[in-house]
């Protein structure tokens, strides 16, 4: 018989974990975006930096989920929570990349300008932030409404990301002086939109540790 | 899958105890179906019922039908030891008899008839391949059964239920009193067996059944409470009292 209190000590640790990292991934993205509107270099490289931490978070989780499974034979409900575990943090390791994607593009632009104030891209990044305390918040009360609604969250996120990335190339077939710097500026709007995209994969790994079904929610 | 066991309405009573409720289900032929639950909940009741064990213990009734391969074993017509040889049985305790390991596996045969020595051999090797024992037995047919390991000792319980033919075998914790490689042993024959046979296994080793089964059963106190693939029931159980009991919260 599984002797549950090791089983449910990993699974309290591995959520307490995916919260933090679902914390850290959120304040990441909040400030690369702050640095890239002031082109903070310095705090571009410091957050560049702190990735290492959500990358060791995520190997704890991988440990935790292995050993689990290596000792606890879960089953039911207990191996879904450690599946979905997985999956999120993998799905928060990689929104962290994409954090520091955009600390990058500060970088790149260390010495110039800005070519128009950032408006809309900032806007993206709170929408997709809320997308991400929202889906780790559906994981951490398993409540699986609140994982459907990323996937309405997620549409309205692509929506503005287009209408970006129009702005964007209008600009470019303006001036051409501007092309490589409004071409980061695309790459800054993809890389958000990719952040919403993972949070909606922990919407869908939700829903799976709930019903043990696996909806598509970025349709 | 094609259903070789048919189970419908059926209650049984040990006296006034109503161990078996209304139980109802198909069980498919060669494959393998698991029945697990906590201690008392019927599921040895229920696999004994399939070659009529339970009609060794007085004050037991049995109602509803159970069919195999269509016919109804508590018929009145029913030849009850031509039962026990189409649904054979394997037991927790090896259980060999004092004789040579070929006459275990020959007695069966020879009980129904069969006295030609080049046939009997057949059968034993047959038999004790069939257990996957053939290689380690061999070479000394004649040496005592009960010189073997445990582990021997189930495979040759299982060559002497395959020696006379049978379509079910039915397994009642069959490796509950061995050691793990020897447990892995049986679970890897029984995975072989299902090409052949009908194979219906109570284990109080859920993840036996897990590892093993094509089907499981979950009991509680004489009733069915899910009956799903076993893939199904131990990662999305419908019921939570099959959750329950497979994630170790009661049982």
């Amino acid at each position: 018989m599984i002797k549950r209190r090791e089983l449910d000590q990993g699974l309290g640790d591995m959520q307490r974990l995916l919260v933090e990292m679902g914390r850290r991934v959120e304040r990441a993205l909040t400030e690369s975006m702050d640095a890239l509107k002031s082109l903070d270099v310095l705090e571009a490289r410091r957050i560049i930096a702190s990735d290492s931490e959500l990358n060791a978070m995520e190997m704890q989780i991988t440990e935790i989920g292995a050993k689990l499974m290596a000792t606890q034979q879960p089953v039911a409900k207990d191996l879904r929570n450690i599946l979905a575990g997985l999956k999120i943090s993998s799905d928060l390791e990689r929104m962290g990349d994409l954090a520091v994607d955009i600390a990058k593009v500060v970088l790149r632009l260390e010495g110039q300008q800005l070519i128009k104030p950032l408006i809309d891209l900032p806007k993206l990044a709170e929408m997709v932030c809320s997308m991400i305390s929202g889906s780790v918040r559906s994981y951490l009360e398993q409540n699986v409404d609140l994982a459907y609604k990323l996937d309405k969250d997620d549409h309205e996120v692509d929506a503005l990301y287009s209408q970006i990335l129009s702005e964007l190339f209008a600009m470019m077939a303006k001036d051409p002086a501007v092309i490589s710097q409004s071409m980061l500026l695309c790459f800054v709007g993809r890389y958000i939109e990719r952040i919403g995209d993972h949070a909606t994969n922990i919407g869908e790994s939700t829903v799976y540790l709930v019903t043990g079904k696996r909806p598509d929610l970025n349709t | 899958m094609q259903a070789l066991i048919e189970i419908e309405r059926l209650n049984l009573f040990y006296g006034s105890f109503h161990a078996l409720k209304n139980i109802s289900m198909d069980i498919p032929e060669k494959a393998i179906t698991a029945f697990i639950g906590p201690s008392g909940c019927g599921k040895s009741t229920l696999l004994r019922s399939l070659n009529r064990m339970n009609d060794m213990i007085p004050g037991t009734s049995t109602h509803g039908s159970i069919k195999i391969a269509g016919a109804d074993i508590y018929g009145k017509d029913i030849d009850v030891e031509a039962l026990r040889k189409n649904v054979g049985m394997v037991f927790q305790q090896p259980n060999p008899f004092p004789k040579s390991i070929y006459d275990n596996v020959a007695y069966g045969p020879r009980l129904h008839g069969i006295t030609s020595r080049h046939k009997l051999d057949e059968i034993v090797e047959s038999s004790l391949r069939g257990a996957a024992l053939w290689n380690e037995v061999k070479d000394h047919l004649k040496r005592s059964a009960l010189s073997l390991s445990g582990g021997q000792q189930q495979r040759l319980c299982i060559a002497r239920a395959l020696a006379v033919e049978p379509d079910v075998l039915l397994m009642d914790e069959a490796t509950s009193a061995l050691d793990p490689i020897s447990t892995l042993k049986i679970e890897e024959l029984a995975q072989e067996l299902k090409a052949k046979y009908t194979i219906v296994m109570v284990t109080h080793n859920m993840h036996q059944a897990a590892r093993v089964s094509n089907q499981t059963v979950f009991f509680l106190n004489g009733e069915v409470v899910e009956y799903a693939e076993t893939e199904k029931l131990f990662s999305n159980p419908q019921d939570q009292r099959t959750e329950d009991y497979i994630s170790g919260r009661f049982g």
